[in-house]
């Protein structure tokens, strides 16, 4: 690189002399940083900065209301004494929240081992409300975009590899026909009959109470897609062998094989004997 | 005290005929014998008898047609056709069961017919008797073993008995020669598995590597030794079929990822994890079931088989359940680009405990 003149040099620090000059220069070099900063900065901090305030405002509101008595007025979790009042809602992301609040999860009737299913009590505005609230307390899992769990348009291929991934990772709890099952202390593992492709690829996201979480990196959205395309597939399978009685397995097959198929045989049996051939009336020789 | 006390129960002789329809003095009730024998309508109406003959074969007659039926039903309808014919049940199958169900019913519900309606009617009384034979063929069956023992001469020549005894014994040795040619004997197969110093912890399925920073806290990975998802020279797998379905059952295993905080290893295992992350096989030490049944909150692994508990916090220590060991871990480490891999081999062996471990 050539280095300036000295004719050149001498005109440049004679235009340096100038007072402002390098207040000039400060301002620009703030002005460069800043926009520099907001342009590089990580996407998932920029998505709690730049989401609606006015949302944002609305879930607080709403939070005061309905979550804080457990959480927490800012969502920092509350202790008692025998444990975990409520957790601390900081960094959960956004998609914890549209889950729990959207399947009706929370706000919880009552403190105990599980948070059933239930109908959702906040409509859906609020639950995106609150959902902007919480994401905005610290990083965590955005609520997914729609091309990411929409499993309308998955090949045959990728229905049999979601199978795969849905028998190795989700069957121990939620079983072959993802009908659910007990966990111990009076847990269990919900149904994902009925349950929507959003909130199936969130609780993947998530891990909500006991379950697992499965991160994009290992379980990659693609996978996460395909899988609940399966789940999909298994709700609209027909029971071609016969009554299924809630794909339970042995334990509802057994309870009927007992009570009904055994229970009428006895009834039978009894039948049989208590209507003696010769107790006709009105027939006797 | 001659005479019998009044309230004595007369002991009856078994083996000498009581009719039953005899009333006895001596019981505090009066035995009321049998009620008066009725004849069924169909033993004295014969009208009654052909129309109770009639519904015998018609019911037989039924239960072959159904039989037909079953057989037409078979080859007409096919399998996935129809899948919800009568509340969403597929036409085969309720054609099938509905047809061979009756079939067999009707037999049944026509052997009762006839055996009720039709077949004879005496009532019979069985008096109950001691199962011991009598005095008399018991002396008799004593002595013709003595005869056959007294005219064999076993006792008197023990040169035939002893080589009796003798050969005998040895026949015991061909059976033992032939048992223990049974398959080989399975040398060190139980002891260990493919997984070796360096090898990736791959997740199954997708067969990719896994970093530790991709691994939340909470997070669950179904994971399998890498040498599965690799192929030799010719692009054939390493492991397939049955050899890796038997490798499989031995190497699977869990990376699962907790609160440092949460975990207590103990002293030898405390470098065995990545940054809270830690590996256990898969294989349930009760009988084998493979186990990914994690509740991330209480850090407890339940296999579904028979409900054994394992605390992966706490060295997958069984807390409830069958299970008589802990399940085994692996130690993982980091590779230079920055993957889980394996750090050995298992230290023990895995799965259900066998013979010789104890």
């Amino acid at each position: 690189m050539r280095l300036p003149s000295s004719r050149l040099w001498a005109r440049l620090s004679a235009k340096r002399r100038s007072p402002i000059a390098g207040l000039v220069v400060l301002l620009m070099g703030l002005m460069f940083t800043g926009g520099a900063y907001a342009a590089l900065s990580p996407a998932l901090a920029q998505d709690g900065v730049s989401a609606d305030a006015a949302l944002i405002k609305q879930g607080r509101a709403l939070f005061l209301v309905g979550c804080a008595s457990c959480h927490g007025k800012n969502a920092e979790g509350i202790l008692a004494e025998n444990g975990q009042y409520g957790p601390p809602l900081v960094g959960v992301g956004a998609a914890a929240v549209d889950f729990q609040v959207g399947t009706g999860r929370m706000p919880l009737a009552a403190p105990g081992v599980q948070a059933p299913r239930k109908d959702p009590v906040f409509s859906e505005q609020e639950t995106s409300a609150l959902a902007a609230y919480v994401g905005s307390l610290g990083p965590g899992p955005s609520i997914p975009a729609a091309g990411n769990y929409d499993a309308s348009d998955v090949s045959n291929e990728s229905l049999v590899e979601g199978g795969q991934f849905f028998r190795t990772n989700c069957t121990a709890c939620h079983n072959f026909a993802g009908s659910g099952g007990a966990l111990p202390g009076g847990k269990q593992a919900p149904s994902l009959m009925g349950v929507s492709d959003k909130h199936m690829y969130e609780a993947m996201l998530t891990g909500p109470q006991q379950m697992p979480v499965f991160s994009e990196q290992v379980l990659a959205p693609g996978q996460k897609k395909d899988i609940i395309a399966y789940v999909n597939s298994l709700e609209e399978m027909p029971a071609a062998g016969g009554f299924a009685l809630g794909y339970y397995g042995p334990v509802s097959e057994g309870l009927f094989a007992w009570v009904v198929g055994i229970g009428g045989l006895v009834g039978f049996a009894v039948w049989i004997g208590a209507n003696s051939a010769r107790s006709k009336k009105g027939k006797k020789a | 005290m001659t005479d019998k006390p009044d309230n004595q129960l007369a002991v009856p002789d078994p083996h000498t005929a009581v009719d039953p329809h005899a009333p006895s003095a001596a019981d505090p009730i009066d035995n009321p014998g049998l009620p008066p024998h009725l004849p069924r309508p169909t033993d004295v109406d014969e009208a009654a008898e052909k129309r109770a003959e009639r519904q015998v074969a018609a019911m037989f007659g039924l239960s072959a047609v159904f039989a037909l039926l079953f057989c037409v039903a078979y080859f007409t309808l096919d399998i996935g056709e129809d899948l919800d014919t009568f509340m969403g049940l597929g036409a085969q199958n309720l054609a099938l069961g509905t047809a061979l169900g009756l079939s067999l019913l009707l037999i049944g519900i026509g052997a009762i017919q006839w055996a009720r309606k039709l077949m004879s009617d005496n009532e019979i009384i069985e008096m109950r008797h001691p199962i011991a034979s009598s005095e008399e063929d018991r002396t008799f069956s004593v002595a013709e073993l003595r005869q056959g023992a007294e005219e064999s001469g076993i006792a008197r020549r023990p040169l035939i008995r002893n080589s009796l005894l003798g050969a005998m014994a040895m026949l015991g040795l061909p059976a033992i020669v032939a048992l223990r040619d049974l398959g080989p004997l399975p040398g060190t197969k139980l002891e260990e598995t493919v997984w070796r110093k360096g090898m990736r912890v791959v997740n199954d399925v997708s067969g990719t590597p896994i970093r530790p920073q991709e691994m939340e806290i909470g997070q669950l990975v179904n994971a399998e030794p890498e040498v599965f998802f690799e192929a030799d020279e010719e692009g054939e797998p390493l492991y397939e079929g049955v050899e890796l379905q038997q490798a499989k059952s031995k190497a699977a295993v869990i990376l699962v990822k907790m609160q440092p905080m949460d975990i207590t290893a103990s002293p030898e295992r405390e470098n065995w994890g990545v940054n809270g992350i830690l590996c256990f096989s898969k294989i349930c030490t009760h009988v084998g079931c493979p186990i990914s049944l994690w509740e991330q909150q209480t850090h407890h692994l339940l296999c579904p088989c028979h409900q054994s508990t394992f605390d992966l916090a706490d060295n997958a220590k069984v807390i409830f359940g069958p299970a008589a060991r802990a399940l085994p871990q692996l130690e993982i480490g980091v590779d230079d680009e920055g993957y889980l891999i394996a750090m050995s081999d298992f230290k023990e062996p895995v799965g259900p405990s066998f013979w010789e471990r104890g």
